[in-house]
Order: C-alpha cells, then sequence, then structure tokens
C-alpha cells in the first residue's frame, strides 16, 4: 500500500552553519525500510536538481551501527530493539508528519544534514577498548574453555554496535552506556579480564575527555539501543572502575 | 595530580559523591520523621521539645548535624555543577520530546526537583532552625528536667497555623516524594549494585520510601492547620 508522508528534515550545510527543518512530501511503500523512503525521497530531490538529504548508512541489515536518524525524538525511532535501517513504514500511519533529526549530543557535531562525528567514540575505544596481546585467530578463540554462562554475559555486551543512540537518547549527552558496554565485553572474558584495570580508567578519562555528560541513571539509553544493552553494564563499569583506583595495581 | 583528586573529578567519581551524600541525606531523612512523630503526641509538645534539647545540645549529635549540613550543600552544589555540565554536554535539544514511556519524568527533571527542595530547605531552616539559633523562641520548663527548654513546639503550632505555610511545605513535600523516587534507586546503580537478586528489592524499597517519609512529613503541617 502506498503512503502520503510529510517529513520535517533537519537541513544543515557543515558543522559551522546553523541549521534548520524544512518539509517535504514523499510517497513511500508500507514495506520500504526507513532508510529507503529517505533513498525515494532523494532520488525525487536529484530529480528535481535540488540537494539530497544525506544521512548515514550501509549495511542495512542492523548490524554495523551506521545509521543516526533521530524518528520523532527518538534514536532509530519507534521501535525497541531495532536499528532505523530496520525500521519498516508499515510502523507510521498515511498522511503522518515525521520529524527527523541527527542524533543530537555536544560530542557529535553535525557533518551534514542529518550525519554526525562520532569519532569520540572511536577515541574512547582507542583508549582502552582493546586486547593487547595477539589473540590469534577465529579457532584460537576455542583454545581457552570458557564456560557458556560467562560467553553468554559477555556476549550480551558484545551485542553493541557502537551506533551511538545511547547519547543521542540521553539528556545529559552522557556516553557511558555505550563505554560500559565495552568494558563489561572485554572484562568477562579471560583474555580482556587482565588488562581490565587499565582499560577502565583510560576509557573513562578518554570519555570525559571528549566532552560527554555524566549519568544520571535516567535509563534513557537503555530504551532506546537497538541492541538493548542493560544498564547493569554501567553499574559493572562502575564497580570495575572504583576497583581500579582504590586497589588496582597500579 | 593526586590520585583521589583525580578520581573525584572523574564523571564517575561525581557520580559517588551524589550517590554518597544521598544515601546519607535519605538516612537523615529516616531519622528526622521518626523523631519528629512525637509532634502528634498530645502534651503540650513536652516529648518534642525535650527531644529538640537533647538534638541541639548533644555534642555527638551536633557534630552529625554539621556534617549533615555540609552534605546538603554538597549535593546541592555538586548536582548544580553536573546539571550546568550536563546540559553543555547535550548541546542542543532534540525539537521533538522522546516519547518513550520507559524515561521516568522524575528522572529527567531531578536538577528541578533537587532546585525545588533547596528552596523550601532555605524556607524551613529560616522558619525553625534560624529562629531557635537567634532565640527567638520562648522558653519552657518542665518538671522532672533541669533548667529550662526552648518552646519549639509553640514555634511549630504557630507556623503551621498559616496556610501558606502548610502549602509550601507540601509543595516541597511532593518535590521531595519525586525526587526521592529516582534518587533511591539511582544512589545504589551509581555504587555498581545492580543485580537482578537485589535491584528490584531496591526499586520497590525506593518507591516505599518516597512515598512513606513525604506523607509523614505532611501529615504534621495538615494536622497542626485542621486539628489543633
Amino acid at each position: 500500500m502506498d503512503m502520503n508522508l510529510k517529513l520535517k528534515i533537519w537541513r544543515q550545510t557543515n558543522n559551522k552553519s546553523e541549521g534548520h527543518f524544512e518539509m517535504y512530501d514523499v510517497v513511500a511503500n508500507e514495506h520500504m525500510s526507513f532508510l529507503e523512503m529517505l533513498d525515494v525521497l532523494n532520488e525525487d530531490l536529484v530529480n528535481q536538481r535540488k540537494q539530497p538529504v544525506a544521512f548515514e548508512h550501509d549495511c542495512r541489515e542492523g548490524i554495523c551501527g551506521t545509521c543516526s536518524l533521530t524518528i520523532n525524538g527518538q534514536p532509530h525511532g519507534p521501535n525497541a530493539g531495532t536499528t532505523a535501517c530496520q525500521l519498516h513504514m508499515r510502523f507510521f500511519k498515511d498522511g503522518e508528519t515525521i520529524t527527523i533529526e541527527p542524533f543530537r549530543a555536544g560530542a557529535f557535531p553535525v557533518v551534514k544534514d542529518l550525519v554526525v562525528d562520532r569519532s569520540a567514540l572511536d577515541r574512547v575505544v582507542q583508549a582502552g577498548g582493546f586486547i593487547s596481546v595477539n589473540a590469534g585467530q577465529a579457532q584460537d578463540g576455542n583454545a581457552i574453555p570458557i564456560e557458556k554462562e560467562r560467553a553468554s554475559q559477555s556476549f550480551e555486551s558484545a551485542a553493541c554496535i557502537g551506533c551511538g543512540a545511547c547519547v543521542a537518547a540521553c539528556p545529559n549527552g552522557s556516553a557511558m552506556l555505550f563505554t560500559s558496554a565495552k568494558v563489561r565485553h572485554l572484562g568477562l572474558l579471560p583474555q580482556g579480564e587482565v588488562e581490565e584495570e587499565q582499560r577502565v580508567q583510560n576509557m573513562v578519562a578518554q570519555m570525559d575527555k571528549e566532552g560527554f555528560g555524566m549519568c544520571s541513571n535516567i535509563g534513557a539509553c537503555e530504551a532506546e539501543c537497538p541492541k538493548e544493552i542493560q544498564l547493569y553494564n554501567i553499574a559493572y563499569m562502575n564497580r570495575a572502575y572504583f576497583k581500579a583506583v582504590f586497589s588496582g595495581e597500579e | 595530580m593526586n590520585w583521589f583528586i583525580k578520581f573525584l573529578s572523574s564523571s564517575i567519581g561525581r557520580k559517588l559523591i551524589m550517590s554518597l551524600t544521598g544515601l546519607f541525606l535519605i538516612l537523615f531523612l529516616t531519622v528526622h520523621l521518626i523523631g519528629n512523630l512525637q509532634l502528634f503526641k498530645d502534651d503540650g509538645g513536652q516529648a518534642f521539645n525535650v527531644y529538640a534539647h537533647f538534638m541541639t545540645s548533644n555534642p555527638l549529635i551536633k557534630f552529625i548535624a554539621y556534617g549533615n549540613y555540609f552534605f546538603i550543600l554538597l549535593h546541592a552544589f555538586m548536582g548544580i555543577y553536573i546539571a550546568s555540565y550536563n546540559r553543555k554536554a547535550k548541546g542542543q535539544q532534540p525539537a521533538v520530546t522522546n516519547p518513550n514511556v520507559r524515561i521516568t519524568w522524575a528522572s529527567k527533571n531531578m536538577p528541578i526537583l533537587g532546585g525545588l527542595i533547596l528552596a523550601f530547605l532555605l524556607m524551613h531552616m529560616g522558619d525553625f532552625w534560624l529562629k531557635m539559633k537567634l532565640g527567638n523562641v520562648n522558653m519552657v520548663s518542665y518538671a522532672g528536667i533541669e533548667g529550662e527548654v526552648k518552646n519549639l513546639y509553640e514555634r511549630v503550632a504557630i507556623s503551621f497555623k498559616e496556610l501558606w505555610v502548610v502549602i509550601v511545605y507540601l509543595v516541597g513535600l511532593v518535590a521531595l516524594a519525586f525526587h526521592l523516587n529516582h534518587g533511591f534507586q539511582s544512589a545504589f546503580q551509581t555504587l555498581g549494585i545492580n543485580h537482578r537478586k537485589y535491584t528490584p528489592l531496591i526499586k520497590k524499597l525506593g518507591l516505599l520510601y518516597s512515598l512513606i517519609v513525604p506523607i509523614g512529613f505532611a501529615l504534621m503541617p495538615i494536622y497542626y492547620y485542621f486539628f489543633r
């Protein structure tokens, strides 16, 4: 079924310029994904010799963490545990006005239109979100037996795709959920556990340096995370941080 | 930089200050409520006045009281700092408010609720604490008690006969209820205590506490305004 939609989209030329909303009409199909609907709009705009709307996308199967749209006030839109690329138009009503903004956070400057610079998250990972020794190839991962429960707990946190929806959802612009998911993911495994003290201190220091806000346990991050990373990750990171600061070897 | 100063100026360190001072204030509120239940005693204020005299003259309690004032100020100023820092960290607000029902109103408005509570506290301290310290209350003596004690009970009874005072108290206590409802469980989360065994219990306790304590306090001005 075809749907007539009104789109209120944030347009901004670059980081220096002021942005504003513009209204567009688009005819979409209920089976389209949200990004495919934007493709249709952009095709129309190109045919009219207008600037297409810049938005980020890559895998379009909900795994890469590239799409970064705030749809009607919600990062990745209204559905729980869903990225914008996996959000289908059947969840919207015919004739509806949809407001589309970039991910909003001080640490995510707008590059153009709906594209934001999320490299602050990369720098947080570079500060400690890794294992320093060579952990080998995929099959070497099985060389150290790890209890199934433990592996699953670690995997829950490893499911984070680093999209930054938690930061965008947070009224404080905090990156605690993202950082804590990385800390817990590595800290629960024997390969990562040995470096946890330095990791958690370095990652928190970098997170603060990037200008992310301070967590006040609102839970908006958890509510909006497309991979449903939970708040107990943050509690885990706090515990690891206290342990590292107060009883760490260094 | 000294490791401890560095820790306290990190985001997690600052949150720990909020959590620990918050938990201390929760403990204080409990003691404050239990002690003040003596206002409901129909003895012309003797029990309450003797209790108030003890609380203001015992050296150990005086020491804890100064700690309490310090923690209130620390909680307030750190809260103001964090709120203003976070405002800047968020940058531009989204044009549409997030409609997700999992985001509670209280959790998003802790700074506003805290500000209301602080304004209420200034009025509350000015009305009772300051007047008592400046000696603006009458003295009273009781049989079996050595010397005279300040008649704080009389001061309370006068204040709670004013309608505007009662309204200010009720508004302050509603703000306190919402602030506690988020703050109670939030303090434990910041400490790293989030566990499937304990968190549901902590949240239930927090809800109970955030209802019982403000209602208990609210009954005092209501009782004095209508029934005394």
